[in-house]
């Protein structure tokens, strides 16, 4: 029950939000729409067929990396807004209002993940069955988990939003540039490919496209291992940090 | 020594130690069960830590203290749930509606549902702000949100309910409400109230026992009228000079304001 009314919260707010969900859809839009029809013809000639079908997943990964980091270092905002001394306050774990926080963060990337993979699809995107789209939803939602989680670990590490722009410049955008949603993770140089398999965001690409456009770099069985992990560690971790916060 | 029974908050050689900065040194003091209890002090002098202190937001570094005859250490939850707090900076969540505000609050207290909807109303209609439930709170000025945060202090029924300073920025209108209020709720329901301010005629008026805290220390505790006695003063005012001294102190940098400003922009 407050677990739930954590999460409802964060839902709410979302909700309410109009100007910031249509803010956090205009980039990955931009990104889809020039990229997918600039390079189309270049990638089709290649030989490797149609760009957006390949790039949509990657574009569905890009709204969830930055929506889920994003709401987990809100936590921020609510240390410097008071909100979070009225839930330390409370009688409450505090690990369980980490959890709390963190399902409501990943829920709300999943939606917006959704929305991206919906527009996508209006735009050209056609995804090989049904079931694959159905089936992606749960697999946003544990990638979404695991970047809100990441979040929470850097909010907890950070004063103010000062540090924020570091963050996205050399960690998260470094993570969406470098994890193959824009481009094939087959044959890359070498560097270039032990970094992608670094990425956490590679594997959740990867099964993105698994199961949208059939088509795997890693193999879905791995790319599900892989993520579970790396949320499990990053939930584990993130709620370390978060104990440690000082009002 | 002995805990006595009727003391609701016991504090004992309480230090508190940021590194090598000691912001609360080595004070003792108590609260009885019932009381209206001002802690005053000049800025930076320690009382925020103190209350931080009671409240398990923060432990302490050395010293024993007992709220409601549980540790806050050792026991949080059991602490948490008997006391009602209002910060010094609002702590409400200005894109939830009051009413929300409200709820979140008794279902994290465990306030039975039909308990919690009862009360909302009864402590809403009493600070005046039922007829704006479903506002969203940013959308409120200072002193309503200041009323919200007290009813919300007040919805799990707790016996102690903490106040830093309460009173800051509101007008002697809102001011005189919340402070009928209080002793009411006081005298009937035998809450313990424990409060800052730097209002002096406030904590003459209102409080039956006055402790003063100063670089971490406490200087002096007491009735009002003892505190003038023992000053030779005539006002509380003049005692609280005359304990503290005149030399204006530096307040905490805060960097709330850069956040407002950055929240905006990210916001768009």
């Amino acid at each position: 029950m407050k677990i739930y009314i954590l999460w409802l919260r964060q839902i709410k707010r979302y909700l309410r939000s109009k100007s910031r969900i249509l803010g956090s859809l205009a980039q990955p839009l931009l990104f889809l729409l020039a990229m997918g029809y600039g390079f189309g013809s270049v990638y089709q000639k290649a030989g490797e067929g149609n760009y957006i079908n390949f790039l949509a997943p990657g574009i569905i990964g890009m709204s969830i990396i930055f929506t889920s980091v994003f709401t987990g270092i809100e936590i921020i905002w609510d240390r410097q807004f008071g909100f979070l001394k009225e839930m330390m306050v409370a009688p409450m774990s505090r690990l369980n209002i980490m959890i709390g926080r963190t399902i409501g963060g990943a829920t709300v990337a999943t939606m917006q993940g959704i929305i991206v993979l919906i527009l996508a699809m209006i735009f050209g995107f056609h995804p090989v069955s049904f079931t694959g789209v159905i089936l992606v939803i749960p697999v946003m939602f544990l990638v979404a988990l695991l970047f809100t989680a990441l979040g929470t670990m850097i909010a907890s590490l950070l004063d103010d939003m000062q540090g924020f722009q570091l963050i996205m410049n050399f960690l998260i955008m470094p993570l969406f540039f470098l994890s193959g949603a824009l481009f094939p993770l087959d044959g890359l140089p070498k560097t270039l490919s032990i970094i992608a398999r670094l990425d956490p965001l590679s594997y959740g690409v990867d099964a993105f496209r698994s199961l949208l456009i059939h088509s795997s770099h890693y193999g879905l069985g791995l790319d599900l291992i892989i993520l579970s992990i790396i949320t499990a560690v990053f939930l584990g971790l993130g709620g370390y940090f978060f104990k440690k916060i000082q009002i | 020594m002995a805990l006595e029974m009727n003391n609701i908050i016991e504090v004992k050689n309480l230090t508190k130690k940021f590194g090598e900065f000691t912001a609360v040194d080595d004070i003792s003091f108590s609260v009885n069960e019932g009381e209206i209890f001002a802690f005053l002090g000049p800025n930076g002098a320690g009382k925020s830590t103190t209350i931080k202190i009671l409240t398990t937001l923060l432990a302490p570094t050395v010293g024993k203290v007992l709220v409601n005859g549980k540790d806050p250490v050792a026991d949080p939850d059991l602490v948490r749930r008997s006391f009602g707090i209002v910060f010094q900076d609002t702590s409400l969540d200005d894109e939830l509606t009051a009413w929300e505000n409200m709820e979140f609050h008794g279902v994290l207290y465990d306030v039975p549902k039909k308990i919690r909807r009862e009360r909302i109303e009864s402590l809403m209609k009493f600070v005046e702000l039922w007829d704006r439930k479903d506002s969203l709170v940013k959308e409120f000025s200072g002193g309503m949100k200041r009323r919200l945060e007290i009813a919300r202090g007040l919805l799990h029924h707790p016996k102690i309910i903490f106040l830093d300073e309460p009173t800051l920025g509101l007008d002697p209108q809102t001011r005189n409400h919340m402070w009928e209020y209080l002793k009411d709720l006081n005298k009937k329901e035998g809450t313990t109230v424990f409060f800052t301010t730097h209002y002096m005629e406030e904590a003459d008026r209102i409080a039956g026992k006055i402790a003063i805290i100063d670089h971490g220390k406490i200087i002096a505790s007491g009735t009002s009228s003892e505190l003038k006695e023992k000053t030779n003063t005539t006002s509380l005012e003049d005692a609280f000079l005359s304990l503290t001294g005149n030399v204006i102190r530096e307040d905490q940098a805060s960097s709330v304001d850069n956040m407002r400003a950055s929240r905006r922009m990210w916001r768009k």
